[in-house]
This record gives C-alpha cells, structure tokens and sequence, in this order.
C-alpha cells in the first residue's frame, strides 16, 4: 500500500505538472502561478536539472503565461537551492528578455534585477555579467534593449576592470543602429548615472548624454531630458552650467513639439535639479517661452506646472519673478485658443494665490479668475470652481460670488448632461465655503431642480447631492428646506419624480435621523403604496427596507408590516417579489442585532438594545 | 536596364479562379528574403526566397473574414488592403495587414520543438494507470518536424469611419499611420485602444467636401515626415515636430495645369494612385492615371522627372470612364538603388523607366509567354497602323487584365507582379548573387 499511498501525494503535482503544456492557456497560466508548488515536490535538484530547462524553451506560449513565468522566477531562489544555486535561473530568464512583448521582457529584466543581488560577487561576474554582455551584443533588438536595464545592478558590485567593460557596452547600446536600442538606453542612462563613479560620470555619461539629446530620432531625444535631469542631481552646481545646461537648453527649443512637451512636463523635477541660482538665470526664461510655445500640446503641459514651478522658485526673489516673468505669459494663457491650454491653467491658477498673498491675489489673479468663470469652454469653469478652496483662505470667498452664481448657473443648465453632473458634484464643496445662507439664497433651487432633470445620472447625482448637504448643514436645515420639497414631488402626475422621491427617502433617511424620518416621510412612503404605477409601488417596499433600521421600531411593527404585507400580495409580479424581499430583509437586519454581535466592540455589553426591540415580529417568528 | 527572367509564376494551375484569389497586394520585407500577398479573400500568402533564389509558399493564413457593421448597416469586405512588414525584431517575423477598418499585427514564426512525457497519459493520450505512477516526470522538449504558425498579436480597430486606404511604419519603428480617404491617424504598436488623429480633411459640412486621401506613407528615415496625396492630384508633406495635428502641410507639390486643358476627365485622372519614397528619402515617386513622376523633396512646383505610361490611352478616356477603368489604381516602385521605376498598365503589361538613360520598356506578365528562364521580349502598343509584327494595337487591349500591385526587392533586381490571381516573380537575366534559375509554384492558398 505504500505505492498507493505514494501515487495519492504526487497525483495533483502531477496534474500541475501535465497542465503546463495544457491546450487551454487558463490551465497553463493556472499551473505556472504554481510553480512554487512543482518545484518545491521535484527538489531542488530536479527543478534545476529538468524544469529550469523545460521552461528556458517554452517561449513560444501566450504572453500572460510568459508574464507569470517570468515574474514567478524572480522569486525563485530558495527553490533552486539557495544563492549558491541563483544562477541557474539566468537561461530561463535570459530567453524570456528576448521575446517580441514588452511587458515580458520588461518583467524578466524586473526578475533578474531582482536575483542579481542575489548573487555573491564572484557568481555576479561568473554568471551574471556574461549573460549582460551576451544580452548587449545579441542579434536582435529585443536583447540589446534588455541588457539597457541591467548594467546598473551589477556595476556596483564587481571589478573595475568588469566595470570599464561594462561601460564600454553601455556607451556601444547608446549608439545602437536601432531607434529602439537607443531608446533603452536612453531611458536608462540617469539610473546608470548613478551608480556611477563622478568622474566617470563626468568622462562617459556627458557625452553619451549630449549624443542622444542630439539623435535624429525625436523618440531617442525626449528620452534624454528625463536622463538629463537625473544626471544634474548627480553633479556638483558648478559642474552643471558647462555640462548640462547647454543640452537642456538645446532641449527646450527643440524643433520637434514633443521634446518641448517633455521638457515642460519635468519641468519641476529640472528646477528641483539644477537649484536656486539656475533657476532664476535659464529655467525662467525657458519656462516663459514655453508657456508661450506654438504647440497647444507644450503650452497645456507647462500651463500645469505653473503653480509648482512658482512655489519652488527662492524665497527671495519668488515674488519678483513671479509677477514681472510668468504672470504676464499666465494672463495671456488665460484667453488661448486652445480649450486644453485653458482648462490646465485653470486646474492650477488659483494655487498662486495663496503663494501671493492678499493683496496681489486681489489686484492680479482676481480679474483672471472672474474671466475664467465667465470662459465659454464648461472644463474651464469647472476646474475653477473646484479649486475654489485655494482662495477661500487668502481672501475669502465673497470677493468672487458676485461672478461664480452666474458662472453655476449656467453650468448647471448646460445641456451637455456630463456638464450638468460634474457641477453637481461640487456642489457640497461649494456649500461648505459658501455658507448655508448663500446657499439657500442661491443655489438651493438649482439642487431641487436637478432633481426633475430628464437625465437619470442627474437625478441620482442630485439625490446624493442632498445627502451630502444634509451632512453638511444638520436635520434641522433638511427640515426646513429641503424635506418639504421632496415630499412635494410625491404628488407629481409624473412617476417617475415620484420615484425620485422615493430615492430622496431612501438617500436622506439616515443623515435625517429617526425623528423626521418616521414623523415626516414615512407617512409618505406608505401612502405611496397605493400609486397606481407599480415601479412606483415596488420602490415603495426597497423604500422601506432602506429606511427599515432608521424607523422608529414600533412603526415598524404598527405601520410598516401591513403596508409590506399587503404589497406581497399585489398582482404585480415585481412590486411582490420586492415585498418579500424586503419583509426578510427588514428581519434579517433584526436579526444581526441580537445574534451576530460582530459589529459591536463587546458584544456582551451591547446586546440588549435600547427600546422594545425584544418584541419584534420578526425576531419572535425566527426562533 | 533590367532582362527580366521568370523566376516564379506563383498561380494557381486551372484557369478557373474565384474573385477572392485575386491578389490586392504585394509587398518585399527589409531583406527581401519574404514576400507576402494579401487577397481579395482576406487571407495573406508569405513566400520565402530559397537559397537557389526562388521564392516558396512558407505560410498562408487567414487576415480578416467578412464582417458586418450593424450601426451602419454596411458590409466589411474582408479584402486586404496592404500589407507592411515591420523591421526584424526576433526570429520571428511580423507584419501588418488590413482590410478597409480593421489592422492587425501578425507574428510569423517557427517551432521545431515539441514537449515530451505526460504524467497521467501515454503519448497517444491515454490515460495511464494511477498504480503505475511512482515519480513525477517533467516534461522534456524534442525536435519535430519544422512548423510555421501565423498568430494575431494586436488588433487596431474602431479608428476609421471611412476606407483604409494604406498603412506605414514609422522609421522610430514604434509607430505607423493609418490613412483612410479623410483621415490620418497614428498608432503606437504595442497600443491598441488608442490613436492619435493627425490630418483631417473632413469639411464641417460634407457638401463641401472637395478631395481624399489617396496614400499615405512616412519617409523611409526622418521620423517626422510623412507624405500623403489627394484625388486632386497634389502630394502634401507633413512636419510633425511642428505640431501635434498635422493639417497644414510644410510642402505641397503640385503642378501647373494648363488651365484650358482643363476637364471633368482631366482632374480624374490627375489623382495620384500611388505614392512612394526613395531609398534615399530624397525624392517622392507619384503615380497618376497616365504618368509616373519623380519629385525632388526640396521642389515643390514641378516634379524632377516625367514618365509616361501608357500615353496612347489618351483618346479613349471617355470610354475608360464609362467602364470605371478610369479609377484604377495603379502602384509603383523604386528598384533597390533608386535609378530605375516600375509600374503597371492594361493587358497585363507593366512599365520600367530607367532615370539615367530614360530608357523604358514595356513587358507582358502572362502564363503562356512567360517560358522559364527565357527573356520577357518587349512589347508596343501603336495607335493606328501596326509598324512590326509584334507591335499591338491600342483597340486589342484587354483592360480586364490590368497589372495594378507590383513590388522590387529591396536590394537585389528581382521584381514581383500581381496579375489577378497571378503573381510573377521575376529575377535579371544576370543575377547578382549567382541565381539562374526560374521557376513556377502556385499563388492561391491551397485547399
């Protein structure tokens, strides 16, 4: 029997192990998710003679199942034996960076990454650099653009002599005859900086760095700013201005769009960079003229870093600069051509007002906001409005309500209804910086008035909006405003604003509380189970059930269970089934509060609740 | 000049063909060592050049079936459309195919291994006996027989409203354009949910629509220029580094017409079919109805060279209209070292000029004339009287046998016609390499 009882513990390895070459890709992708499992029951020394070798030529299959293969082995290690053994995972994963996808490859280099500090130096020169120089002198593009991203894992750790070797390869990729190849390295080059010694940094990167800032290829160039700005956080300042700055500068003017957009897009991380006293002689000039670029595309991308490059400018002379350089190219971008450009100044213009102050923000940035709020393109309106927490504290928001209600207005009646819903949703914000009195002047009606909107979202957004404001301003203002007019609409000859009422209940009955809620909307609800549309009645009986917890349990018992009951008799199918629910619901919710005890800290102090719960119904029938 | 020599007619041996054989594209990879058609009936045939020179069948499959649109209630013809090859990545191969909506990334590849040894089942896939097993077994890979396997990589879809007219692939080789008649857009390879539109001729109101893209294609090394035409006849190049949308254009060539011999035909037939780059990047080969023409980049108002193809047909324009042979279109192409040019005519005759000598000369791709290994005799259409036995009267064309996709390999002089359901590869008479050989094997996918 002891065969048997073998045959019992391999059999669902041996499945695992029959379903890597399984027809249907799932099993495959299932069964590599498990290779631990495989591995751990061949043994270390199986798994590195037969399976490592099975799986370096299974490159053929599905890329999700070379995903997962390639991320399973970078955590391989113990499985093969420990690092003495780390090596044998290299093959693997030195035939999986040569596929065609990306992703693949960019998750072997991930993995070898990874399993590289895991080998002891001599096993790094051994083992590893050479699968780096066979990688880097490959055939084919998709090795040599795998190599890029592993010079800087193992240059740290071997010989000097390694390392001039190293070096070599990585200066060979940069000028690579593929665009791709020298994209990798491209995109590589800050991170290899780093590792670097400084005067090699000085002696190799620089020029490699001005070579592909200079490639024909517009792709390999925009690559270079980013590795440019890595490269001057590693320089010393003085360094900077002859190394460098020549290149970036180059870099802003670029003929092609793109390397500008990308250069307007790092611009925060190029000011952190090259510091202070650079920042003030080229980034803000640079900075002006892209603002002022001619590709709406670069001027969107710098519009949005108007407000970081600004608090990041010195202390000292922040103000000067900001108010004599960019705000005069800001007052420009506010009436582009372009509706993008536009909507990203608008994103961020009101963050220079805290970084201004009272004064100016009122002198200066005023006039641009109210010409914002008034814009013809929605997107701009609305990221003012959403932004609007910025100059609430420097100078309050009343300076700007005269311009903002027309501006919400109009946003409010927009007819494009994505408009509509998005305005609705700053609605609570603005209600907290407006301060109730405003808002129920002003904007309260336009609340009530989405709620009959023709378009579901804005109905479903405006019940939750008043949710939200109920949160926000207490019962007492839902009392007094908003309930009475919900419950208007109960009457409408319209069903489906009736319904909306219903939703209303549904959404305000826990912020109201228990009192209005029982006293004011119940009575509603339940006179609404006689609607003659039976939508209506079944959303009577979902009603109940939402609300069910909220009431008063003696309502419960005397008002609410022979509305539900006489409901789970209707002829309607629908409005039966939803009877039934909610009658199980309402006592499953019961339920929970006597015998799962799991919500509360201590389920022995609070299991008696408070009032006469003990009685009910629906509790008794239970047990 | 070139001494064409049949050196594979690739056709199907009986005579009778249905319309989904007939070949809609033809195009060369990098190296030339591929060559790939693409049919009316969606699917794609890859030839392979064998080391004596001629070119085998290596894999055919199936690009695009028909599709219906039910939005529009329209039918999406399977046809492909063109065919780019993308440059070498792997020991795969991969390349580009679409139809009038639809482009899909192809990989070509081979598999030479199999793996070995289940644990529960026999070879043959019998269940073994679970008593019998007692160690795990891994499975260990073996050598079998050479397989070639096409798989769909990517499927760019939902980006055109109107016909794919062409495809190109970027010199950055991460990107390519699509062209349909009112739209360019741009693709990224690895991405599919997305694309960039670039030029957009559509006029607010479509009364006003006034001309289409005809072709698109990128120059062959600066990554931000790409040329298009339009049914008016004009070739337009784009700077793409100047801004993100490239509707106005940075050149435009475009010749002066005479404004009295302007007609309803004349404008018909001044619209380009076909555009193609130089090697060299330098000049821009334009096809049109009648003539083929070199433009110099750097000279927009006059092209540097004008060839005509088949001048004689001028007189029956009328009649070429009523049978819509008017909207042919033709291709042309640049041999590997950009001095001589090919394109096509009616009565299965295709056209060669050389730019030095000016020379040119017309040749006839068909089955019965082409003898193996024997030198295409040149051929002349005379109008009127026939001066020479051999000569051919415009009035016995057959514009039913037209010659519109034709190809030149990228390096050596060995060209590749597409007459209907025929295509011919053709190699010089002194090969560079050493081939002699000519030789026959069959086009249309086998049952």
């Amino acid at each position: 029997m002891a065969g048997a009882e073998g045959d019992d513990s391999l059999y669902p390895i041996a499945v695992l192990i029959d379903e890597l070459r399984n027809e249907d890709v799932q099993l495959r992708l299932n069964s590599i998710k498990k290779l631990s499992t495989i591995a751990l029951a061949l043994g270390v020394e199986r798994t590195r003679t037969e399976l490592l070798p099975f799986l370096t030529d299974t490159i053929y299959d599905e890329d999700e199942v070379l995903l997962a293969l390639a991320e399973q082995l970078g955590s391989f290690t113990l499985l093969v034996g420990g690092p003495e053994f780390v090596h044998c995972l290299l093959p693997p994963l030195e035939s999986l960076a040569t596929v065609e996808e990306t992703v693949v490859r960019d998750k072997a280099v991930e993995s070898l990454r990874k399993i590289s500090q895991e080998h002891s130096p001599v096993d790094l020169e051994v083992h590893f650099v050479p699968l780096v120089k066979r990688l880097a002198s490959g055939d084919w593009f998709t090795s040599r653009t795998s190599a890029c991203g592993l010079f800087s894992v193992c240059y740290p750790r071997v010989s000097s002599s390694i390392k001039a070797e190293i070096r070599q390869h990585f200066r060979t990729l940069c000028s690579d005859d593929t665009p791709m190849v020298r994209r990798a390295a491209a995109s590589k080059l800050g991170e290899f900086a780093k590792v670097l010694e400084l005067d090699y940094v000085k002696s190799d990167i620089i020029p490699l760095f001005t070579a592909l800032a200079s490639d024909e290829q517009d792709s390999v160039r925009l690559l270079a700013v980013e590795a440019g700005v890595s490269i001057a956080t590693l320089l010393p300042q003085e360094d900077l201005e002859t190394l460098v700055m020549p290149t970036l500068r180059q870099a802003s003017e670029d003929k092609s769009w793109r390397v500008r957009y990308m250069v307007a897009d790092k611009f925060s991380e190029l000011q952190k960079a090259v510091g202070p006293e650079i920042t003030k002689n080229d980034l803000v000039p640079a900075f002006q003229n892209l603002l002022k670029d001619c590709e709406a595309e670069v001027r969107a991308a710098s519009a949005n870093k108007v407000k970081v490059f600004c608090e990041n400018l010195p202390e000292d002379s922040r103000e000067t600069i900001i108010m004599t350089h960019i705000l005069p190219c800001v007052k420009e971008l506010v009436s582009d051509t372009n509706q993008h450009v536009k909507s990203a100044l608008a994103s961020v213009i009101m963050g220079l007002s805290t970084i201004l102050g009272k004064d100016n923000t009122v002198e200066h940035l005023l006039p641009l906001f109210l010409a914002q709020l008034k814009d013809e393109c929605p997107e701009v309106r609305l990221n003012i409005i959403s932004n609007l927490d910025c100059v609430n504290e420097v100078i309050g928001i009343r300076q700007l309500s005269q311009s903002l209600l027309p501006a919400i207005v109009e946003l409010a009646e927009d007819a494009k209804w994505r408009v509509r819903l998005a305005i609705i949703e700053y609605m609570p914000l603005l209600a907290g910086q407006l301060g109730v009195e405003f808002f129920d002047e002003k904007l309260n009606s336009l609340c009530m008035a989405w709620l009959i909107d023709h378009v579901y979202a804005i109905r479903e957004a405006a019940t939750c909006n008043l949710m939200k404001l109920v949160e926000k301003f207490g019962a007492e203002w839902a009392q007094n405003t908003i309930v009475p007019k919900v419950l208007g609409m109960a009457n409408d000859p319209n069903y489906l604003h009736r319904m909306t009422t219903l939703f209303c209940i549904n959404a305000l009955s826990e912020a109201c509380g228990q009192e209005i809620t029982t006293k004011h909307m119940l009575p509603v609800v339940l006179k609404m189970s006689n609607d003659q549309v039976a939508n209506v009645r079944f959303n009577v009986a979902k009603c109940l059930q939402k609300i069910g917890p909220v009431l008063e349990s003696s309502a419960l018992q005397a008002e609410v269970k022979p509305v539900l009951e006489k409901l789970a008799t209707d002829q309607d199918m629908d409005v039966k089934y939803f009877a039934l629910e909610a009658i199980s619901g309402i006592m499953r919710e019961h339920l929970h509060q006597y015998i799962m005890p799991s919500h509360y800290p201590n389920p022995y102090a609070e299991m008696r609740p408070v009032g006469s719960t003990l009685s009910n119904p629906y509790f008794t029938q239970s047990t | 000049m070139l001494s064409p020599v049949l050196c594979s007619d690739l056709a199907v041996l009986e005579p009778d063909y249905t319309e989904a054989d007939v070949i809609s594209t033809v195009e060369f990879n990098q190296t030339g060592e591929f060559l790939a058609t693409g049919d009316k009936g969606g699917r794609v045939v890859i030839f392979q050049r064998e080391p004596q020179g001629e070119y085998n069948v290596y894999s055919t499959f199936q690009s695009h079936e028909p599709e219906f649109d039910y939005l529009k209630s329209l039918e999406i013809e399977e046809k492909i459309n063109k065919i780019r090859w993308l440059p070498p990545h792997n020991p795969a191969h991969f390349l580009l195919s679409t139809n009038d909506k639809t482009i899909k990334l192809w990989k070509v590849s081979e598999r030479d291994k199999r793996a070995e040894g289940y644990n529960l089942r026999d070879e043959e896939g019998r269940l073994k006996d679970l008593s019998t097993i007692t160690t795990l077994q891994v499975p260990v890979l073996r050598p079998m027989d050479l397989l070639v396997e096409a798989t769909p990589r990517r499927v760019f879809a939902n980006a055109h409203a109107y016909h794919i007219n062409s495809i190109s692939i970027n010199s950055d080789c991460e990107t390519y354009l699509s062209a349909d008649d009112l739209r360019i857009n741009l693709w990224h390879l690895s991405i599919t949910d997305r694309s960039f539109n670039i030029v957009d001729l559509k006029p607010e109101n479509m009364e006003d629509l006034s001309e289409v893209i005809t072709v698109a294609e990128f120059h062959p090394h600066h990554c931000h220029l790409l040329a298009f035409s339009s049914s008016t006849g004009t070739t337009r190049l784009c700077d793409m580094r100047a801004r993100a949308l490239c509707d106005q254009h940075a050149k435009l060539f475009e010749e002066a017409v005479d404004p009295s011999r302007r007609s309803f035909l004349s404008e018909i037939v001044s619209s380009v079919s076909d555009i193609k780059f130089s090697h060299s990047g330098r000049y821009l080969l334009t096809r049109d109805y009648l003539t083929v023409k070199v433009w110099d980049i750097n000279m927009e108002n006059k092209p540097v060279e004008t060839y005509q193809v088949h001048d004689y047909l001028r007189g029956k324009l009328c009649s070429l209209y009523e049978s819509d042979c008017i909207f042919d279109k033709f291709e042309c192409a640049w041999n590997g070292t950009d001095s001589v040019i090919m394109t096509g005519a009616y009565n299965n005759y295709f056209r060669m000029f050389d730019r030095a000598s000016r020379r040119d000369v017309t040749l006839e791709a068909s089955r019965e004339l082409c003898k193996r290994r024997a030198v295409l005799q040149p051929r002349r259409v005379c109008v009127g009287r026939k001066r020479k036995e051999t000569d051919v009267s415009v009035d016995s064309l057959d514009f039913r046998k037209k010659i519109l996709h034709t190809a030149w390999h990228p390096k050596d002089n060995i060209i590749a016609i597409a007459a209907s359901n025929n295509l011919y590869i053709f190699q010089d008479r002194m090969p560079t390499h050493g081939h002699h050989h000519a030789q026959q094997i069959q086009s249309a996918p086998p049952e």
